[in-house]
């Protein structure tokens, strides 16, 4: 071995054992221009190579190529081992207590008025009816004489609505829709409406009453509309809304503007059926009023009623909300305690 | 109405049929049963007792000594009823009984005299002590009970109470007949009612006297019978009883057999002393103008000319169908009856109830509908009763005016539309069988349904109310649940319903809670923070029922202002409402308000909570303005939309904006001003509301999808120096007109007063993103228009660029 190959051999030596030892990238960095730089004892051996035997200068050069390449692969290794640690300390240094609040956005609720409405707008629109709306200051006309409630009927009384003048008044309930829409049909079915609105009546606000509330209308019309298809329509409402087990009764009732009447209930969702406090030992609860529009609503608003038959209901959605979740004082609704409606937020 | 269980076993065989069982079942037929009672719950050991002797107790002025036979034993009672006397038969609560409101009765000494139970008033049987005879004292049997029985059954204890909720539709259950009919047909049982005998002697009430009517069509018919020899006395028990139980006092003979007669065949009855009616001629007619009457309860009563009177020729006797007069009253010396069984108009009995403020049981019954073919009978009923429980001589026949009764209505129509209402498959014997078991005549001929109603139905009139019949008796439980078949029609939200649900679910994304607060409000409400100032009188309703609810709103925003005080009165100091409702906006010339959907928002405290990062961020005017940009930019309309600084009452002079859609102002947004602040003791709260159908209903853009940018944009900064009053809108709207077409947008970035600027001045710096579709922009391009825009600054705005 001659005195170049040993100094190779010894520049390895020293090399290895200083990238052995470095702390860092600098210092990293400055081994290999120590080492390997254009000014570095590698690249000047191999710049002398000219001086060298022709035997000599293939043995010297492969030899101060090796050394170089052992010496750069040693340089990256320790870097990439140097760089790991580097990031280790900066993603430790980095950390965070993610068990500190994150940064929400503040959002609202939906009232759940307005939740009931939706829910049973949705469902009647996948039965085919549409959403019809109504003013809340309603004629006479429509509020009473053209639902077969003439102005001598015993069932009026001005006490109990709030007049604006003797032909102006507050409407008392969505049925005005009906004869509403129907006129608008102009005597042509079909007509399948749902209109959910404020009512207003002249009651004292407490618990159970309040001088104005929703209501829910539906009305749908058609040359062969039977009872059984408001008891089937009735069936999937108060399947949807409460629950799939429940079941339905139909009782016959009287509302002026329906005939044949009928009150719908619903076995009771809390108990099942076998009587408690909700449904008051009957194991039935009162949900809606419905029946067959009656023969004189539909000549009035244009209908022929040897041709046409149809069907109407119409619905609190308090009454559904409060005995749905127990809310047991209706004022809830329109006093807006946002601790109240927070509850609802998912309804 | 109450209805005696055992009452009504007179008309129809209730055998095996409890009374739940009944109830439930009428109830599902169509009447609704809201209560079942039973009037002897709770009672134990009553028994009849006879009272051999009744000697003063020794130590006591009231109280008497008494041996009481009770069948079994003779015992002594103490009895301090001012009543009590030997040979009374009485109830009796033996040693170990129970009394109403569960009293037990047990062995005790009165001031040293053994006491082995108690004579028992019907008050302490739990008998409502308004309606029970003698009602300061015990109660005592006639003659027929025998001593030592149970009492319950002889006083009716044992009996059960069904009370029905009569409705419009029925009215023909406001009597025992009528229930009983219902009943039959529901149970499918026969019906019993018994033909009266009137007992009639051979003097003709003819002779004696006549009855005319003048009052149109208002007395259809008017009957009279003359009753003579007439003992007033109390009437037998059993009736008295069943006066009690369906809730009437009873009095004496004479008026509990009228009352009795009422409650069996729905007809009211009157009974005038004929001596004291003043003549033998009957004269039913209109009351005068200014004609008064003193009513049975001793009351001066104003009759209205639409009032019909029964009159003894001259002057008013009783007020049809409501009322009889004090001066014929039947009294204890009655001899002669006058018995009145008539048919008036329903209308005419309801008005004249209504404003002389007497809604009686008579009145109640003419009002939803008597009988017409019952008018006669009910007259012979309390004929035979009064022969009979008062010894009355009937003079023969009715002296009336009008047909005694009518024909039945006829209905007819095919039968299959019963079933093609109902849904149902009712072979057609089915259906005729069941309108027989109602009572009604129903014959089938080939397609064709014919039915004769009995005039008792006044209820049913139409081919849809025999629907209703034989639906409600097959049972609508027993009908199939189908959904309706038919052609198919579009059924989805409107566009305005669509963007509605958006403009919800928009605001409770900017952390808005839904509102609804009530559409009627005080006077002061009304008309406050309306978007649109107006000197039209609000809408008021005619009876409110307080001013807090008397006038229609025409904002919304005094409702959440209230909803955000009650918030604070209760430490919730975060508040943030919006609400979507109607105002109600007088028009003149028409007292009907034009209606109008508006959205509103009230927003107070703070936006961010206090939390670990740091101190929290108060809510401001630009909180309320962003919620509505954000409202703009999601309904594609931000570029038609502009702001401008505004003064309205009860909002901040300084931070309050009008807020226009092409031009038309659409509402505001602002801050509550500081005297509200103060006077409603609020914390700063700002506020906005807004026409919404304008931004909702107009033409919706079509969304025009453009490919995604094949060019870079060119990004400028532009700061400027203006006159603080300068707004940033004109800025913006100069940089916006001048910049066109390559200007893509404009962003303010930066706003500074302060020492670098002068003191009335202010700069605004802003970001503009210059962009071609079709090619890169050179640097002279984008200068070319850089420098247009602030030439375009200096001059409208008076700006200069800042150095």
């Amino acid at each position: 071995m001659n005195v170049l190959q040993e100094k190779l051999m010894e520049l390895r030596r020293k090399a290895f054992e200083n990238v052995e030892s470095a702390e860092d990238l600098k210092n990293l960095q400055d081994l290999r221009v120590r080492f390997l730089g254009k000014k570095g004892p590698i690249t000047e051996i191999l710049k002398g190579m000219g001086k060298l035997s022709k035997e000599e200068r293939p043995v010297i050069g492969q030899l101060a190529n090796d050394v170089r390449n052992a010496i750069g692969n040693i340089i990256d290794t320790k870097k990439a081992e140097l760089e790991q640690k580097l990031l280790e300390k900066e993603l430790e240094n980095e950390k965070i207590d993610v068990t500190l609040p994150g940064r929400k956005i503040r959002t609202g609720s939906h009232h759940l008025l307005a939740s009931v409405i939706r829910e049973v707008e949705d469902l009647f629109i996948g039965l085919g009816f549409s959403v019809a709306e109504g003013p809340e200051v309603e004629e006479d006309y429509y509020n009473f004489e053209a639902l077969n409630l003439p102005k001598d009927h015993p069932a009026r009384d001005m006490q109990d609505s709030f007049y604006i003048t003797d032909e102006i008044l507050m409407r008392t309930h969505t049925s005005p829709m009906q004869a509403r829409t129907l006129e608008a049909h102009k005597g042509k079915g079909p007509v399948k409406i749902i209109c959910p609105g404020k009512v207003y009546r002249r009651d004292t606000d407490d618990a159970t009453h309040s001088h104005q509330f929703m209501q829910i209308e539906g009305l749908c019309v058609d040359k062969h509309i039977r009872l059984s298809d408001l008891k089937g329509v009735l069936t999937v409402f108060a399947k949807h809304i409460f629950g799939e087990d429940r079941e339905i009764r139909l009782r016959p009732s009287f509302f002026p503007f329906t005939e044949p009447s009928v009150e719908m209930d619903i076995s009771c969702f809390r108990c099942g059926g076998h009587g408690c406090a909700v449904c008051k030992g009957t194991g039935w609860i009162e949900i809606l009023g419905a029946g067959m529009v009656h023969p004189n609503v539909l000549r009035m608003s244009g209908f022929d009623p040897s041709v046409y038959t149809g069907f109407a209901f119409g619905m609190g959605p308090e009454r559904i909300a409060m005995l749905k979740y127990g809310i047991e004082d209706i004022r809830h609704f329109y006093t807006d305690d946002i601790r109240f409606l927070n509850q609802f937020r998912r309804a | 109405m109450l209805v005696s269980y055992k009452w009504l076993k007179d008309f129809v065989d209730l055998d095996g049929v409890t009374p739940e069982a009944l109830a439930d079942r009428i109830t599902n037929s169509g009447i609704e049963v809201e209560h079942l009672t039973y009037p002897g719950e709770g009672l134990k050991n009553i028994v009849v007792g006879k009272i051999l002797t009744c000697e003063p107790h020794p130590e006591s002025d009231h109280l008497h000594l008494c041996q009481v036979d009770l069948g079994s034993e003779t015992v002594q009672i103490v009895c301090g009823a001012p009543n009590v006397a030997a040979g009374q038969k009485v109830p009796v609560a033996t040693n170990g009984a129970r009394i109403a409101g569960h009293v037990s009765i047990k062995r005790t000494k009165f001031r040293g005299e053994e006491s082995n139970g108690m004579i028992c008033a019907l008050s302490e049987l739990g008998v409502d002590k308004a309606l029970a005879p003698y009602e300061d004292g015990i109660y005592v049997f006639d003659d027929e009970v025998p001593v030592g029985a149970d009492a319950l059954p002889y006083l009716n204890l044992d009996d059960a109470i069904l009370d029905l909720d009569i409705l419009v539709s029925s009215a023909h259950c406001m009597n025992m007949i009528g229930v009983a009919y219902e009943v039959g047909a529901v149970l499918n049982r026969p019906v019993h009612i018994p033909v009266p005998d009137p007992h009639e002697t051979d003097e003709a009430a003819a002779d004696a006297i006549s009855v005319a009517v003048d009052a149109g069509d208002k007395v259809p018919y008017y009957g009279a019978r003359l009753i003579k020899g007439i003992q007033v006395g109390p009437s037998p028990r059993w009736m008295q009883l069943r006066l009690i139980a369906a809730g009437i006092r009873p009095i004496s003979n004479v008026v509990d057999i009228s009352n009795y007669v009422m409650l069996e065949y729905g007809q009211p009855l009157h009974t005038f002393d004929f001596d004291a009616f003043g003549s033998n001629h009957v004269l039913v007619r209109f009351a005068g103008e200014n004609e008064t009457i003193e009513t049975l309860d001793k009351q001066q009563r104003k009759l209205e000319p639409t009032d019909v009177v029964i009159t003894n020729g001259k002057k008013a006797e009783a007020v049809a169908g409501v009322m009889g007069g004090e001066s014929s009253e039947v009294t204890a010396d009655t001899h002669t009856v006058l018995l009145e069984s008539a048919i008036f108009d329903p209308m005419t009995i309801r008005k004249a109830a209504l404003h002389l403020q007497m809604r009686t049981s008579a009145s109640s019954r003419y009002e939803k509908g008597v009988d017409r073919n019952r008018v006669a009978a009910a007259s012979d009923r309390a004929a035979e009763l009064l022969t009979k429980y008062a010894s009355a001589k009937v003079l023969r026949g009715i002296v009336g005016q009008g047909p005694q009764t009518v024909a039945e209505q006829t209905i007819t129509m095919p039968w299959q539309k019963i079933n093609r209402v109902l849904g149902a498959g009712l072979p057609p014997e089915q259906i005729s069988g069941i309108l027989k078991r109602l009572g009604f005549t129903a014959a089938i001929e080939g397609d064709t349904l014919h039915v004769s109603v009995p005039t008792r139905r006044f209820d049913v009139s139409i081919p849809e109310d025999l629907v209703e019949e034989v639906g409600r008796i097959y049972g609508y439980n027993n009908l199939p649940a189908t959904l309706p078949e038919g052609e198919a029609i579009k059924a989805s939200l409107t566009p305005y319903q669509k963007l509605m649900r958006r403009t919800e679910q928009l605001m409770e994304d900017c952390g808005l809670n839904q509102a609804f607060t009530y559409s009627l409000t005080t006077d002061e409400n009304a008309a406050a923070y309306t978007i649109h100032d107006t000197d039209r009188r609000p809408t008021r309703v005619i009876w409110p029922m307080s001013e807090e609810h008397a006038v229609l709103r025409e904002s919304i925003v005094p409702q959440l202002i209230n909803a955000v005080g009650y918030h604070l009165n209760r430490q919730m100091t975060d508040v943030a409402f919006y609400e979507i409702g109607k105002v109600f906006l007088p028009k003149s010339g028409d007292p009907r308000p034009d209606e109008e959907e508006h959205l509103a928002g009230a927003i107070t405290g703070n936006r961010t909570e206090r939390n670990w990062e740091g101190e929290p961020q108060p809510v401001d005017f630009f909180t309320a303005k962003g919620i509505l940009e954000n409202l703009f930019d999601a309904l594609a309309l931000s570029d038609r939309i502009d702001y401008r600084p505004a003064k309205r009452e009860g909002l901040h002079p300084g931070q309050t904006a009008d807020v226009f859609l092409d031009g038309k102002v659409i509402g505001y947004v602002g801050a509550l001003h500081p005297a509200v602040l103060k006077k409603e003791e609020l914390n700063p709260t700002f506020v906005f509301e807004i026409a919404i159908e304008p931004l909702l209903r107009g033409k919706q853009p079509e969304i025009v999808y453009s490919g995604l940018p094949r060019f870079p944009s060119t990004a400028r900064d532009i700061a400027l120096v203006v006159k603080r009053t300068v707004p940033a809108a004109d800025l913006y709207h100069v940089i916006q007109k001048n910049g066109a077409p390559l200007l893509q947008s404009v962003r303010l970035f930066d706003v500074y007063e302060g020492g670098h600027v002068a003191k009335d001045e202010k700069s605004m710096a802003f970001s503009l993103t210059y962009f071609d579709p079709e090619r890169t922009l050179t640097d002279d391009e984008v200068n070319a228009v850089h420098d247009r825009i602030l030439k375009a600054c200096e001059e409208e705005c008076g700006a200069e660029l800042r150095g």
